[in-house]
């Protein structure tokens, strides 16, 4: 319906309506991204102290728990978002119905999504600046450039939150979601040089695992961490969560409009 | 500009190949408590759905306030009001809270959306749940609450879909009540029921739909004196006075529907 294909400002209402829903249960959503860095820390970076004295990355000798750390910010990124237009937004537009309810007034479907997968890069922008202030007591962040974080948390947060709204389109059953939690956000969270360097993998692996989105944002974000980081770097991975965003949200909008619009 | 709200022209509707609504025309003029009766799956839904833009046309063409419903739906919607027939509250959010984040929705400023809640849990009696969250109020109390939420825009059309399905009948009751007080205050309301005695007491006018097509239109009283007479005579022998539902019945079958 060439009614519904409009996208404004508007958009931010429903961005406000998740805040201001979300805001009711401000602790769960603020102590995730507390303690989980903690977490990590305290267990890899002990139980590993012994196993991993040290790490080759790029050239740059490294104990574990500074490799490791910007991974933690990253993936947390890609999985608050991911969850929030998948498995939440399902919620809101199947049991909820807010969805039909707001599209009695005056927004058109794109400015639901849109505003959902900006809430989504929202939720992934807060979590990681928590992280990033817990992860900075621990003097596992370089400044300034540990600030293009932020920025880069909102990036990965929109390319995550519409690859989970890309799902949110097709699924029958909220269940459905296990799917590509399986099949691809796990995966990444295991081969995109998370918790190993991905020199250690096999030429064609590592071919693959750039092909991957997390690849890239992890790459961002540890050179960003250590201080480390590269135009070059910027520029190839950067471009990639650009391009992919820029690809990937107009598409999860036109699905969403053909699920909705009937 | 014409005194009708909504103008409704040969309007169709198709899913795939099943045909919801086929080539129906109506006028609801302003002021006016306009019915929609049909059986299950007549197409009652489908047609409000077109009313407010959510779902588009597949024919004919539909004006409300004098705007194209294709080209003019933001400026439509932002003078209606439309209550569901499937709960879409926040659950877990306040009454107030439901009321004040719709408002936003229609970027109505915070003062005022305050102003026009008080106003409106005033009005539908909600008044001391305001703090509740819409998981503790009953049936009734969500479904009121359902209503005042259409009315934070201050609508001139208000479209309720069942709006007393599941009710009890105090509830219900009460309910006829706000809807002839909001009629009193000028707002053109469109219902669909399926409760005949709903129906025969609220609308000034209403139509029977079935298979997607009008199939009467009129003032009930005209409609009971013209297709259920004056008196009839049931099968157990008892004459009483003709209904609403025996027109209902009578032009829409007593077989059952899916």
């Amino acid at each position: 319906m060439s009614t519904d294909n409009h996208l404004t400002w508007r958009l931010l209402r429903v961005w406000r309506r998740d805040w201001l829903v979300t805001r009711k249960s401000w602790l769960i959503g603020f102590m995730t991204p507390l303690l989980e860095p903690i977490l990590y820390i305290t267990s890899l970076g002990f139980g590993f102290r012994i196993l991993i004295p040290e790490i080759q990355y790029e050239g740059h000798t490294l104990t574990y728990v500074v490799f490791m750390a910007p991974a933690i910010i990253a993936t947390n990124i890609m999985y608050t978002a991911f969850m929030e237009n998948s498995f939440s937004s399902f919620v809101r537009m199947y049991y909820q119905k807010t969805y039909d309810a707001i599209r009695a007034t005056p927004l058109s479907v794109d400015e639901i999504i849109a505003g959902e997968i900006m809430w989504g890069a929202t939720k992934s922008l807060m979590a990681a600046t928590i992280m990033v202030t817990v992860l900075s007591l621990f003097g596992l962040v370089r400044y300034p450039t540990g600030l293009g974080l932020l920025p880069l948390a909102f990036l990965g947060g929109l390319l995550f939150g519409a690859i989970g709204m890309l799902f949110t389109a097709f699924v029958k059953s909220i269940d459905m979601f296990n799917l590509p939690i399986f099949l691809l956000i796990t995966p990444m969270y295991l081969f995109s040089g998370t918790f190993f360097p991905l020199e250690n993998l096999p030429g064609w692996a590592q071919g693959m695992a750039w092909a991957l989105p997390l690849t890239h944002l992890v790459s961002l974000a540890r050179n960003l961490c250590l201080g480390t980081v590269s135009w070059m770097n910027v520029l190839v991975s950067g471009g990639y969560l650009l391009a992919a965003t820029v690809l990937l949200v107009p598409l999860a909008l036109r699905l969403m409009r053909r699920r909705l619009i009937k | 500009m014409s005194d009708n709200v909504i103008e409704v022209r040969e309007v169709q509707k198709r899913y795939g190949t099943f045909t919801a609504v086929d080539g129906i025309s109506f006028d609801v003029k302003r002021g006016e408590l306009f019915g929609l009766l049909g059986p299950n799956g007549a197409g009652k839904t489908s047609t409000i759905r077109m009313i407010y833009g959510f779902s588009p046309l597949s024919g004919g063409s539909l004006r409300v306030f004098g705007h194209d419903i294709t080209t003019g739906w933001r400026d439509v919607r932002a003078r209606l009001g439309v209550c569901h027939q499937e709960d879409s509250l926040d659950e877990e959010m306040s009454v107030r809270d439901n009321l004040e984040i719709f408002a936003g929705f229609f970027g109505i400023p915070r003062a005022v959306a305050r102003d026009r809640a008080n106003k409106l849990l005033d009005f539908f009696s909600l008044e001391n749940k305001e703090k509740a969250s819409v998981r503790e109020l009953s049936g009734g109390m969500m479904r009121r609450l359902a209503i005042a939420r259409a009315l934070i825009n201050e609508p001139d059309l208000l479209i309720l879909d069942e709006p007393t399905t599941g009710l009890d009948p105090q509830t219900r009751h009460q309910l006829w009540e706000k809807l002839a007080d909001l009629k009193r205050q000028g707002v053109t309301i469109i219902l669909t029921t399926h409760y005949m005695e709903e129906a025969a007491q609220l609308c000034d006018r209403l139509i029977i739909v079935d298979h997607g097509k009008i199939l009467v239109e009129g003032r009930p009283r005209d409609l009971v004196a013209q297709f259920a007479g004056n008196q009839i005579i049931e099968s157990q022998g008892i004459p009483r006075m003709g209904t609403l539902e025996d027109v209902f019945l009578k032009l829409t079958g007593r077989e059952l529907r899916e």
